[in-house]
């Protein structure tokens, strides 16, 4: 059985991992084999870059080589696949090189698209990479007062991120002294502050206590960069002295480009995470349409349903495990507190106050991520 | 006119169905249909509330088997 991976961030490296300890013998027995492709030989926690903005760890803590997280029996290549041909069970690489399989695992992510919006790309900062991560630094780090306003795209990576970053804007301008020079606005894209209900419950008594100001209902449409004014498409305007926006996110452009789904995404079967037609093609992670965050956390619980159901389509012909829509996302709340929302596709988040264990317990995860994503986590 | 396109988000809270609407509205044409179907109780206030405000239209809004159908057209 040939099982081909494409795509080397979290979901696909948990999953690799994960089928090469559950498939040790029939790899060993020549009866598998599993192959992954990658775009890069360097892996990066990505909610690392939360920090890096804030000036409280440094882009080369990020990284690890791709090749060390892998078991030795995965073989791995830096080739990005850049045809898809489904219907005869082959991908083509940039290098031209054609790979056939049995069974494909699309985990190719996301990318952010400032680009869709006029004047976003140059008028505002944003931390979803390791570049705009630096660049927001040192933009706060001159930043003497006025006013910050957040905008929030839709689809976006990390749900949490705007709450996140708005308690931690708090502190670091709270931390330098220059807090009351400094305004702070929140601009969230739907009728409350956070999408999910008991998240929004919670942080609206703490953005009152930080004296956040908020706005609902704003999507963003415009940034006239000259003039410094973000634009709703609700047809409100917000003057800002720095703004901060988490971009709207899409689906990377080589799933685009060989029709996969609309904008990147995938569509795909909630529970069995199998690509919609084609039962031996499983998809996981940021890249699939399902209505479920777009986190590691989803990734990695969706990996472990994949690996299980791959491994027992090798060993007894069928799938054996369904993915309940689990996703677990630590909330940075500021002051050395955190907590955690956990749900699923039947069970809504049930928020505990922010303490310092969950912070102290989120910064250890920032170091045990590379235990996770090896699969022993 | 195209056919109408169905936008499940039943059973989930995050990014949640307003969320999953306004997606799927940034990737249609202007005068296509969108049907949201959600479990989510807040829904039915919800997406009239944001459609009137940024200029869409509503078509239709029932609640069948517990599942609210909300039907939506892309108005600019």
């Amino acid at each position: 059985m040939r099982i081909l991976v494409v795509g080397g961030g979290c979901g696909g490296t948990i999953v690799a991992n994960n089928l090469a300890r559950r498939l040790s013998g029939e790899i060993r027995a020549r009866k598998a084999k599993i192959t992954m492709l990658s775009a890069s030989d360097r892996h990066m926690y990505q909610p690392g870059l939360l920090y890096v903005a804030f000036g409280q760890m440094m882009p080369d803590e990020l990284y690890r080589d791709q090749a060390s997280l892998l078991e030795s029996c995965i073989e791995f290549h830096v080739d990005p696949v850049e045809q898809f041909m489904l219907d005869q069970n082959q991908v083509k690489t940039k290098s031209g090189k054609v790979y056939s399989y049995d069974i494909l695992v699309i985990a190719t992510g996301s990318r952010i698209m400032p680009r869709k919006i006029p004047g976003l790309e140059e008028g505002a900062e944003t931390c979803y990479t390791e570049q705009g991560a630096v660049k927001m630094f040192k933009a706060l780090r001159e930043f003497q007062g006025g006013k910050v306003s957040i905008v929030v795209g839709v689809p976006h990576k990390c749900p949490i991120a705007p709450v996140e970053i708005t308690f931690a804007l708090h502190d670091y301008f709270t931390a330098r002294g220059i807090r009351d020079k400094v305004q702070l606005k929140y601009n969230y894209p739907i009728n409350r502050i956070h999408s999910i209900e008991n998240v929004a419950k919670w942080a609206k008594p703490e953005f009152d206590r930080m004296g956040v100001e908020y706005e609902t209902l704003f999507n963003v449409e415009e940034v006239d960069v000259e003039n410094k004014i973000v634009k709703s498409m609700e047809g409100s305007e917000d003057k800002y002295d720095l703004l901060i926006s988490i971009p709207e996110h899409h689906g990377m452009e080589v799933i685009e480009k060989n029709g996969l789904g609309q904008d990147g995404w995938i569509p795909t079967d909630r529970f069995q995470l199998t690509m919609e037609g084609h039962d031996n093609v499983y998809v996981l992670g940021d890249t699939t349409n399902l209505p479920v965050s777009k986190t590691g956390s989803a990734a990695h619980f969706e990996a472990e349903v994949v690996a299980e159901n791959i491994a027992s389509i090798v060993k007894i012909g069928t799938p054996v495990s369904e993915y309940d829509g689990k996703v677990y996302c630590f909330i940075e709340a500021g002051h050395d507190r955190a907590t955690y929302a956990m749900f699923n596709y039947e069970n809504p988040p049930d928020l505990k106050a922010a303490n310092k264990s969950m912070h102290w317990f989120k910064m250890s995860y920032n170091k045990m991520y590379w235990t996770s994503v090896r699969g022993l986590l | 006119m195209s056919e109408t396109k169905i936008i499940d988000a039943r059973n989930t809270y995050c990014p949640g169905p307003l969320m999953e609407l306004i997606t799927y509205m940034k990737q249609a044409d202007v005068g296509d249909t969108l049907e949201l179907l959600s479990t989510d109780n807040g829904t039915a206030d919800d997406v009239p509330e944001w459609i009137n405000k940024v200029g869409h239209e509503m078509v239709s809004s029932e609640k069948i088997d517990e599942v609210w159908h909300i039907k939506v057209r892309k108005a600019k």
